[in-house]
């Protein structure tokens, strides 16, 4: 009866608001105020992105400077030492991003991260076994990625819940991570402390600085490889007849790269020592931007990491698909007990050696929180590394701020980092219930 | 008809047809001797109340379950469908009523779920993609969605249909079987679905439709089987029906009064 043209007009002003707020407004968006205006009524609708991370980012920034003695939170000194504090929270934060993608969670990262780095620093004991670096890091990370698939194996294929499964292998990994360390006569703290190059390149990862011009040389060409990335790309786009963004936009994108790049690279290049010279970009950084880098390629631009996506979001979409959907689940949660490692890794290098203070179940819940707070949902599906290194460099900046103040005491940590996960927390279900009640009323 | 085939034809015009279907879970007999005939471009609507053995049918049809004794033929060859892969590379495509999307990804990731294209081996081939899903879309006239990027969740409940729809014929399909495909939808996208099924056929595909609404099936349907208990009791041109005679079918397993009963004595 009806013809097209009122069949059309009447779906299209049939959908709310809420339908458009939910659409990327980079779809729909010519031009820059068409994009902000679109993304205003994004992030009303809760879709926000990572923009709302990096303003609370600024605000924590802001006070804390405000506060600290001297202002000296905002210190070359102070900046470079919370990247130091951040990375093994950023990579943490990744590893579990994993999991939290797939739907599921994984508790045991900290001590199964622990277990790989202690591997690392026992093997590479020149008193001992006294091997070089490079496979005492993949025996490690073997270790660990080994360990996740034996968890992985146990949730797919006996449907055993991931919460349950990596409570146990939680508990498990902190027996093997405290036996490991009482290996050897260094009554259970090996460390990186000694003449031995294999243990100066563990404790360089953390501490370890590069030249400052060739600092500026790797800025240069990672800002450069990705500003021409993204814009071949938006190229490409436009040549073949589909919607790209604004051109502007994609220049604005370009821009702030390099402004971040530029910052970063200045706090660090400037002379940090009290006597004598300490500059330069500490190996921290592109470690974890390689991580980032290759995690963000994994799970957007390849099969695999569209697989994830869809698991999250309708495991039984993705089963119909002719998705092999255990087979996606073990190698995720493999991925993730392997990331933990390269954290863990971090970790002893920062500590220099490795100690059974670790409080693995507490950086859990750092990880947790610093993926939720960069915007991953704890419901699966929706997540992105570069959310794991916002949120930890947030919790990082609360670590360290509280520090200045002189509130050093475990307890207000745990109670501020416990609060802070639940604010994200609160926000994930919120924007989560915002987006369903909209499904329902468009239905 | 202007069916996209190249090879020929049987004589008998049937793309598809059922032989003496049996199809039993435990003492259960789900299907008993079941015979049916979809036509090449044409919309068969099957009927049935609940529990008639409508999925059971179409899921033995689709490759999901395998039928314990009978014969499927397609385009005039016995087949043996061992799982939904064997069916799709026949070029038979279910729509299920729960539609098998993912809410988080866009209507491009939905519709190439499992079949990505790749470019240098590794990555995803976006653009192709992007390109491939808009032109599915179009020709389906398919055109209220905002942007084909936008996640399955923004969608009205039409458009996810529509989307389903849409997966299900990009590749070279010539059957399509939608489950319920009207059951949760309002007026307006009730209307935008059976418009896509005519579309459907006016593009040459063959369409089966499960429905328990009579008044979509008498708008769409080129023919109507009805199953009763398992049997299938008729199938027909639609035009041979009403909607009187449709429902007695459906409750009685015959036209008359008395047709019930005969057809439970067997």
């Amino acid at each position: 009866m009806a013809g097209v043209a009122p069949e059309q007009a009447a779906d299209l002003t049939a959908a709310p608001e809420a339908a458009a707020a939910e659409v990327p407004p980079e779809l729909v968006a010519q031009t820059l105020g068409e994009y902000l205006r679109a993304y205003g009524a994004r992030i009303r609708a809760g879709e926000s992105g990572v923009l709302p991370v990096i303003a609370a980012m600024f605000a924590i920034i802001l006070v804390f400077w405000a506060i600290s003695p001297n202002h000296v939170f905002l210190s070359p000194v102070n900046l470079v030492n919370l990247f130091q504090q951040a990375a093994v929270f950023m990579v943490l934060a990744m590893a579990e991003g994993f999991a939290l993608i797939l739907g599921e969670i994984d508790l045991s990262v900290g001590f199964v991260g622990a277990v790989g780095a202690a591997i690392t620093v026992q093997l590479i004991q020149p008193i001992t076994t006294n091997w070089h670096w490079i496979p005492a890091i993949l025996a490690g990370l073997a270790a660990c990625a080994v360990y996740g698939a034996i968890q992985g194996t146990l949730i797919t294929r006996l449907r055993l819940p991931s919460f349950i499964v990596t409570l146990a292998g939680f508990l498990i990994a902190n027996g093997i991570f405290l036996k490991i360390l009482l290996l050897g006569p260094f009554s259970g703290y090996p460390n990186l402390a000694g003449q031995s190059d294999n243990l100066l390149v563990i404790y360089n990862l953390m501490w370890g600085t590069i030249d400052p011009t060739i600092s500026w040389i790797g800025a240069a060409i990672v800002v450069l490889g990705l500003g021409l990335s993204i814009g071949w790309a938006d190229l490409r786009r436009r040549r073949s007849g589909l919607v790209a963004p604004p051109a502007s936009l994609t220049a604005i994108k370009i821009g702030l790269i390099a402004v971040v790049a530029i910052v970063v690279v200045a706090i660090c290049n400037s002379n940090r020592a009290n006597i004598g010279t300490l500059e330069g970009v500490p190996w921290m950084i592109p470690i974890v931007l390689a991580v980032l880098g290759a995690w963000t390629v994994l799970l957007q631009r390849t099969r695999f990491g569209r697989y994830v996506y869809a698991i999250g979001g309708n495991p039984e979409a993705a089963r119909r698909a002719g998705v092999d959907v255990s087979l996606v689940r073990t190698v995720g949660f493999a991925l993730c007990s392997f990331t933990a490692g390269v954290a863990l890794l971090l970790y002893a290098s920062l500590l220099g050696g490795m100690s059974n203070n670790l409080q693995g179940g507490q950086y859990v819940l750092f990880a947790v929180a610093a993926a939720v707070i960069g915007g991953t949902s704890l419901f699966g599906g929706r997540g992105k590394p570069l959310h794991g290194v916002l949120g930890g460099l947030v919790i990082a900046a609360i670590y360290n701020g509280l520090y200045l103040q002189g509130i050093s005491q475990v307890e207000w940590q745990y109670i501020v980092t416990g609060l802070v996960l639940l604010a994200a927390i609160i926000i994930d279900a919120a924007s989560r219930r915002g987006a369903s009640s909209g499904s329902v009323t468009r239905a | 008809m202007t069916a996209a085939v190249a090879e020929p034809r049987p004589t008998d015009g049937m793309l598809l047809k059922v032989r003496e279907l049996d199809k039993h879970f435990g003492p259960v007999q789900a299907l008993y001797h079941v015979d049916l005939d979809l036509p090449y471009g044409q919309v068969t609507a099957l009927c049935g109340d609940n529990g008639a053995g409508k999925s059971v049918l179409t899921k033995c049809i689709a490759g999901i379950y395998q039928p314990d004794h009978g014969q499927v033929f397609w385009e005039g060859n016995p087949v043996h469908t061992r799982n939904a892969r064997d069916a799709a590379h026949l070029g038979i495509e279910t729509v299920y009523q729960d539609l098998a999307l993912a809410d988080n990804l866009d209507i491009v990731q939905n519709m190439f779920l499992g079949r990505e294209r790749l470019r240098s081996q590794v990555l995803l081939d976006e653009d192709s993609m992007e390109r491939a899903a808009k032109e599915t879309l179009a020709g389906l006239r398919v055109t209220t969605v905002r942007s084909i990027r936008q996640p399955v969740a923004s969608l009205s409940g039409g458009q996810r249909q529509s989307v389903a729809v849409a997966k299900a014929v990009m590749w070279n399909s010539k059957l399509v079987i939608m489950d319920e495909p009207t059951a949760a939808l309002g007026v307006v996208q009730t209307r935008m679905v059976l418009d896509l099924i005519k579309r459907l056929r006016d593009r040459g595909l063959s369409v089966m439709v499960i429905s328990h609404n009579l008044t979509d099936v008498f708008e769409v349907a080129d023919r109507i089987a009805v199953l009763y208990l398992g049997r299938l009791v008729v199938q027909d041109k639609a035009s041979a029906f009403d909607l009187q005679t449709v429902v007695q079918y459906m409750t009685t397993g015959g036209s008359g009064p008395t047709a019930g009963s005969r057809s439970r004595d067997n």
